[in-house]
Formats: structure tokens, C-alpha cells, sequence
């Protein structure tokens, strides 16, 4: 199953990344009042059940890919 | 000084790059030290060393965050060993890196292992690497790893990171770390006085201008600043001139051995 899971900052949290993203935009030009910066991983799992699939990348978020302290997460099912 | 009959292991990983100066800092005090490799720690009992370091670098790319993928690698490999070296009140040490890697693996701030962790050190505030002088002051001595200093001193050390701003989880667990006395450093202003977050003193934004903390038995510590960088004097800004024999850093390898000499 292929799996999406998206980690940012929790809301509120000083980005600094996204801030400095931004401020170079509006150098360009564009119209961009905020940016905020996260990590995208896609996952190839190997199960076939949707329901074991988000608990074990619900898991892996709190293992590994987010920590709780600063960060939020989403994930997604892709594809079976 | 007879400190060779204690043991220290200094373990690395793939970017690790301070092993080497962290090791020999340690000898010059009269430590054995041993670099060891993740790869092949297994093979190694750690209740056969009195000091555990994990020293700066960029262990695994910093990839998902710094000192994360290290942190939970330690957790999988080394758990239970790590969690009686802890109890028996054996000594840790985390340096830069090695400060992430125990905060990720959730050794700090609490006493043993926790999953989750509570603390984090986060991208700096100026959005850059910052590799600069700071000043830190001591905020509690009566630890190992600050014994041979007084309360109060102003210790000047590098810091060489992106990811170094501390955070903890809550309100609460900060003011546990205040109450706790487990705050060892904070950065602070070349005259001793508080920071307050103003940069580049407060070189990435650390709440409460945090710079180093230990374990809530004070036998696990991390730091960002580099103290294996400001050992000899020939290290320190002025080596050109005349510099004196030891910098900074020094105080915190000869405090681990004082408390080694003292109680083991």
C-alpha cells in the first residue's frame, strides 16, 4: 500500500525556515504573506489492510518521522 | 592524577565528526577511550565503561531530523543496556549531536528511556548554521560534568549547529527543569549577564537561553557547545597570541573525572 504522511510544525511554532522562504518570495515579487515548511514522505507498506496501514504509519509518526514536541502530522492512503 | 583505570567509550555513526577531538580530550585527562561504531556496539558489554559519550556530527544526514534517526537506532540496538548503565548512575554525555540524539531518544530530560520525547532542539531561529563563540554560564555545579567550576562562572565555548534551539513539550516540564535544578548552562552575555534571547548571544533561540541540561539524577547530560573544541589552548580564538594553556572546555572532561575519581 502506498502511503503519504506529511509532517509540520505544530501551528503557532516560530518557522523559521518558512519565514525566510517567504520573505525570499516577496523578493521576487510574489504576493505571500506565509510560508510554512513540512516534510513529505511517501511509503511503499506491506500490508493490504487500510486500517493496519494507518495505524502502523500512525506509529511510525510517533516513533520516528514527528516529535510530539513541535510537530503535527497527516497521513493518507494513496493507493491499495 | 591516576584516571586510567577508568573507562570511557565514544560511540560514532556514519557523520559523526567529533569522536576523534572528544577522545582525545578525554586520554590527555588520563581516560581510556574507545571509539566504537553502531555497527559493531552489540558486541560490546557498556557496563565494562564508566562514560558513555555521544559526540557531535551529523549522524545519518540529520535526515528526518538531526540526531533522530541515531537516537532511535540506540533505542532499537541498545535499550535495556543503556537503561541499567543509567540506573547503576553510570555517566552519559551528549555533545551537540549527541545532545539531539538524547533528547530524540527520549534519555533526556527524564531518568532512563522514555518513547516519546519531551524535549526537542529545533531549527535555529536565524534559519542558519551557526558555528560561533558564546558564553555560557554554570547554573548548577554539583553535578559530574561541572564540579570543577564555580556557580555562576562564564565559560566561553563554541556552538556549531542549525538544529540547536531547545523546546520543551510544556510549560510545565520547563519549570520541572527549573525546580529540578537540571539546567547546567545557559547562554549568557560575555559579562555573565542573562541573555534573554537576544542573538547572536543566545545563538539559536533556546527557551530560557538553554544551552545544556542533565538528567533529573544528574548522571546524563547534553550540551550543545562544543567543549572537546575549547580544550587546549591552542584551540581558542587568541592561539595566535598568547593563549593560555587550557580553554573552557577543559573544566567539563576534568569535572567528569573528578566525579569519577571521587566516587567510583
Amino acid at each position: 500500500m502506498r502511503m503519504k504522511v506529511e509532517v509540520r510544525l505544530k501551528p503557532g511554532h516560530f518557522d523559521p525556515e518558512g519565514d525566510v522562504t517567504a520573505k525570499s518570495l516577496r523578493d521576487l515579487g510574489f504576493p505571500v504573506s506565509t510560508v510554512k515548511v513540512g516534510k513529505v514522505y511517501i511509503l511503499e507498506v506491506e500490508v493490504s489492510d487500510r486500517k493496519e496501514a494507518l495505524k502502523l504509519a500512525e506509529d511510525m509518526c510517533k516513533k520516528l518521522l514527528a516529535n510530539p514536541v513541535k510537530d503535527d502530522y497527516s497521513i493518507e492512503v494513496l493507493s491499495p | 592524577m591516576n584516571a586510567n583505570r577508568f573507562k570511557a567509550l565514544v560511540l560514532r555513526t556514519g557523520g559523526t565528526n567529533c569522536d576523534l577531538e572528544t577522545k582525545v580530550a578525554l586520554e590527555e585527562l588520563g581516560v581510556k577511550t574507545e571509539i566504537v561504531h553502531m555497527n559493531s556496539v552489540e558486541k560490546k558489554n557498556l557496563l565494562e565503561y564508566h562514560l558513555i559519550v555521544f559526540p557531535g556530527g551529523f549522524s545519518y544526514g540529520d535526515y528526518v531530523r538531526a540526531g533522530a534517526v541515531w537516537g532511535k537506532r540506540v533505542l532499537a540496538k541498545l535499550r535495556t543496556q543503556l537503561e541499567k548503565f543509567i540506573e547503576e548512575g553510570r555517566l552519559i554525555l551528549g555533545i551537540c549531536n549527541g545532545f539531539q540524539v538524547l533528547a530524540e531518544a527520549g534519555v533526556l530530560p527524564g531518568n532512563g528511556v522514555s518513547e516519546t520525547p519531551s524535549i526537542a532542539l529545533a531549527n535555529n531561529s536565524s534559519a542558519k548554521y551557526e558555528c560561533r563563540w558564546v558564553w555560557i554560564r554554570v547554573e548548577n555545579n554539583e553535578t559530574p560534568f561541572t564540579t570543577a567550576m564555580r556557580k555562576g562562572e562564564v565559560l566561553r565555548i563554541p556552538v556549531g549547529h542549525a538544529e540547536g534551539r531547545f523546546l520543551t513539550g510544556s510549560e510545565e516540564i520547563l519549570n520541572e527543569l527549573k525546580r529540578n535544578e537540571q539546567i547546567l548552562f545557559r547562554y549568557v552575555l560575555p559579562n555573565g549577564d542573562d541573555a534573554n534571547g537576544l542573538y547572536p548571544y543566545n545563538p539559536n533561540g533556546s527557551t530560557y537561553d538553554i544551552a545544556g541540561i542533565c538528567s533529573k539524577k544528574g548522571n546524563v547530560m547534553g550540551m550543545m557547545p562544543h567543549p572537546e573544541r575549547a580544550f587546549f589552548g591552542w584551540q581558542l580564538p587568541e592561539w595566535s597570541g598568547r593563549p593560555p594553556e587550557r580553554g573552557d572546555g577543559w573544566k567539563i572532561f576534568k569535572s567528569i573525572v573528578d566525579y569519577l575519581e571521587s566516587y567510583r
